[in-house]
């Protein structure tokens, strides 16, 4: 009996037509859970390293929670695993709503789809019937417009779907995946839109079977309103109208200009009032108590949806205010083009427009018959590198390819400047959260802290954050302890499914609610969901067995990475990311957290730490291909960009000519 | 827990009829098993938006698949998680936490009806069945022989 799974994958291969029903091994929950944690077994299993992203040996695959549909609050993100054609890495991407719970409903774990059809076409998941239906004559439909269309054909108003834009089919790499108010974006968009699948609908309609499902029901029932009790949980830009954090902090224009002290009383009345004007209300996913989205409807466009900060990234990079997001957001939705990297590609275009790199010759107004692809399409990256004539220069906000979140700081935060380096899931939301962003100056309030605190998985980082006074002055092994566990937790929330949130994104404010200190943390942390998964699958599991698995999952992704290329000259922050540097301290740090991890000087996991995870399947495959030697652990590191970092960071932020609004 | 407790959305005796793009959120409960549809559906004009009548209605109905259990196909009706013992309020209200949904007790006043005993039922039926007529000779028979 499968408990919490349904033990069963689709298979599709669109170049063939063909649809299975594939049994899985058991043994693969135990070891990787479910969601980004199985997925990234399949993509080392099925997607040799040669394999270009937009090969139809490319693989695309949905994946449900291993607590989809089991009563746990909050476990309703569906996982997208795919290699991405702009950093040739594994994505990390993944979206709410509902459509995880009922994929699990209609009798699949998984959907994970290769080869690509023919012609445009969408996919009809009806419990045990599944069928690939032309879609040709949704060709260039919005999102949401597909959404509709799609359930009104099917005659099924109740099937979740997700589908893509004109940017998904024209295989635009900043491309998202849309589905109702949800959206998985980084470069997602482009693969689904490769393999020519316009949507996905699926109705499910069958049981789940839990291990011991009246327990986890009562514990469940209980965690259900604890979230909704606590202001901690969910997305504080959803009740809280004081946005002063995003528009004073982060870096405006192409992330280039901090703009302290923009946020103004006026300002947040305006705001305030605009969103009261358009929102028709809050919205949420799947069992979950909190309303992070919201419903818009804005004159002249489509009603469309929004959280957290995808309400700022239009308006800062164009520098303008919230009424411009309001306006472009819905186009953009339906295009599906992602709200993180879109504002930045627009804003570098505009910067290079402003310098002279690009001229009139470059931007005409579209016209419909143009063939070539447009650069820009290619992210900021690969743009930059295309332009030429000094463009390059202008792309001083990505890390391994991929635009990061646009904030310049002064002090360098060193855990950061390994998470930011080292992430794999290339953006620094999906990797911290866990451990404070900052310290707390008074000592006292610090103590509470800690008394309060709840999450953290051990005393030793209990003894760093009450040592911790000064932001840039912090142990490199307590740096290591800190991004470890930050990113541990985000990788169980993507393999059992659940919203960080609720989990590995709200910790880091745990313990504090506005100027008081409460208990309150997150809902989900090590102490707790070992028991959640016992009691939905059955399996025997513990704090440390957990942790393992987390450890497992995390270097079976850094695996796959390394054996498409990835090492520690990829693993920079953007130069100017801190106006402060030190090379010869960063490259120790790193250095210090490679050897913390288990990986050698070149950032590769060593034999010894994949055996002990029982990746050596991985270190075999590693020593065929010369990437791990038999004879030393340690490989030298490469050229270390030593020389290239200086002189970058002696370069600083340079001023630009500023939009005019 | 209630009897007929189960992990399946598509069991519950209440749902949200939901539809994102158009702005509509409305609970049903599910009520009646009924045999035959509305021959037509009036449509509702609610601060500016429209609802179809089925929106409103908790009928276990042959136009739809709602309120129906998705393997059998037979109704499924809300019972307010009649348990033993009884539940202070029905799940649905003790969950929901922007107070939705309310349960309310209320005495109604009525006519004392005489409950109909089980011998009484069954010849009731009987004679739905075969008619008044046929029920009648077959009695008589009987008491003669």
């Amino acid at each position: 009996m499968r408990y919490a799974e349904t033990g069963y994958n689709l298979q599709i291969d669109l170049s063939r037509g063909s649809i299975e029903r594939e049994e899985t091994d058991p043994r693969l929950m135990e070891l990787y859970l479910g969601g980004q944690g199985t997925a990234t077994k399949i993509l080392w299993d099925m997607v040799p390293p040669e394999v270009e992203p937009f090969s139809p040996d490319n693989v695309l695959i949905f994946s449900t929670g291993l607590l989809h549909a089991t009563p746990v609050p909050g476990a309703n993100r569906t996982a997208v695993s795919t290699f991405s054609p702009q950093t040739n890495l594994q994505v990390h991407s993944g979206m709410g709503g509902f459509f995880g719970p009922e994929l699990k409903h209609a009798g699949y774990d998984k959907i994970v789809i290769r080869g690509k059809a023919p012609d445009l076409v969408y996919l009809w998941i009806h419990n045990d019937k599944v069928e690939i239906h032309d879609a040709t004559h949704l060709r260039g439909k919005g999102c949401l417009e597909t959404e509709a269309l799609v359930r009104e054909e099917l005659k099924e108003n109740n099937a979740q779907v997700a589908s893509i834009g004109l940017a998904g089919e024209n295989r635009v790499y900043m491309a998202n995946i849309g589905h109702g108010s949800s959206s998985a974006s980084r470069m997602v968009g482009s693969i689904m839109g490769d393999k020519r699948v316009k949507a996905i609908a699926v109705r499910g309609t069958k049981d789940i079977y839990i291990a011991r499902p009246a327990e986890l029901f009562e514990l469940c029932l209980r965690l259900f309103k604890e979230i909704e009790a606590n202001p901690l949980l969910g997305d504080w830009m959803a009740y809280d109208d004081n946005d002063s954090f995003h528009h004073d902090n982060f870096a405006w224009g192409n992330a280039r200009v901090r703009r302290k002290g923009y946020w103004t009383p006026e300002v947040e009345e305006r705001f305030t009032t605009l969103k009261q004007t358009y929102m028709d209300r809050q919205t949420g996913c799947y069992n979950c108590p909190k309303y992070c989205k919201h419903s818009m409807s804005y004159p002249g466009r489509q009603r469309f949806f929004y959280k957290c900060y995808a309400k700022d990234t239009y308006h800062m990079a164009a520098f303008q205010d919230l009424e411009f997001s309001y306006d472009i957001l819905p186009v953009a939705q339906e295009y599906g083009l992602d709200s993180y990297s879109t504002p930045q590609a627009i804003a570098f275009a505009i910067e290079l427009y402003e310098a002279g790199i690009l001229t009139d010759n470059d931007l005409p107004a579209f016209p419909s018959d143009v063939k070539e692809r447009f650069i820009l399409a290619n992210g900021v990256y690969w743009a930059a590198r295309q332009i030429g004539k000094g463009a390059e220069e202008y792309d001083h906000n990505t890390t391994k390819k991929l635009e990061q979140l646009p904030i310049k700081l002064g002090k360098l935060n060193p855990p950061y400047f390994l998470m930011i380096g080292t992430s794999e899931k290339g953006a620094i939301t999906q990797t911290e959260g866990s451990f404070p962003q900052d310290p707390i100056p008074d000592r006292e309030e610090r103590e509470e802290f800690v008394r309060n605190w709840v999450a953290v998985p051990n005393d030793k980082l209990k003894q760093w954050f009450l040592e911790w006074e000064k932001r840039d002055q912090i142990p490199n092994e307590a740096s290591c302890a800190v991004t470890e566990w930050n990113e541990i937790m985000h990788y169980l929330d993507d393999s059992l499914g659940i919203c960080g949130f609720l989990s590995a994104f709200r910790g880091q404010f745990g313990g504090r609610a506005g100027g008081k200190l409460t208990g309150a943390g997150p809902a989900y942390h090590i102490h707790n969901m070992p028991q959640l998964i016992s009691l939905a699958t059955g399996m025997e599991l513990d704090e440390a067995g957990l942790w393992q698995i987390g450890q497992r999952i995390r270097n079976l992704v850094r695996a796959v990475n390394v054996r498409r290329g990835m090492r520690r000259k990829d693993e920079v922050p953007p130069a100017d990311h801190w106006a402060v540097r030190d090379h010869e301290f960063e490259q120790k740090l790193l250095d210090d957290y490679y050897q913390y991890r288990g990986w050698n000087n070149d950032g590769v996991p060593t034999r010894e730490t994949l055996d002990r995870l029982g990746l050596d399947y991985v270190s075999e495959d590693f020593e065929q291909r010369g990437i791990l030697t038999t004879n030393s652990e340690t490989v030298r590191a490469q050229e270390t960009s030593s020389g290239t970092e200086k002189s970058k960071a002696k370069g600083g932020v340079k001023k630009r000519k500023r939009l005019k609004k | 827990m209630p009897k007929y407790s189960s992990i399946n959305p598509a069991r519950a005796r209440i749902r949200v009829v939901v539809d994102e793009l158009k702005d509509l959120y409305v609970p049903i409960r599910a009520g009646e098993y009924t045999q035959a549809e509305c021959i037509g559906r009036h449509i509702y004009i609610i601060n500016g938006k429209e609802y179809s009548e089925c929106s409103f209605c908790g009928a276990s109905c042959p136009s739809r698949d709602l309120f129906k259990e998705p393997d059998s196909g037979l109704p499924l009706k809300c019972d307010l998680c009649e348990d033993e013992p009884p539940l202070p309020e029905p799940m649905c209200v003790q969950v929901c936490a922007h107070g939705a949904l309310t349960y309310v007790e209320r005495e109604e006043e009525g006519e004392e009806q005489e409950k109909p005993e089980e011998m009484e039922i069954g010849l009731e039926s009987l004679v739905n069945k075969h008619g008044l007529e046929k029920v009648k000779h077959a009695l008589a028979r009987m008491s003669k022989g």
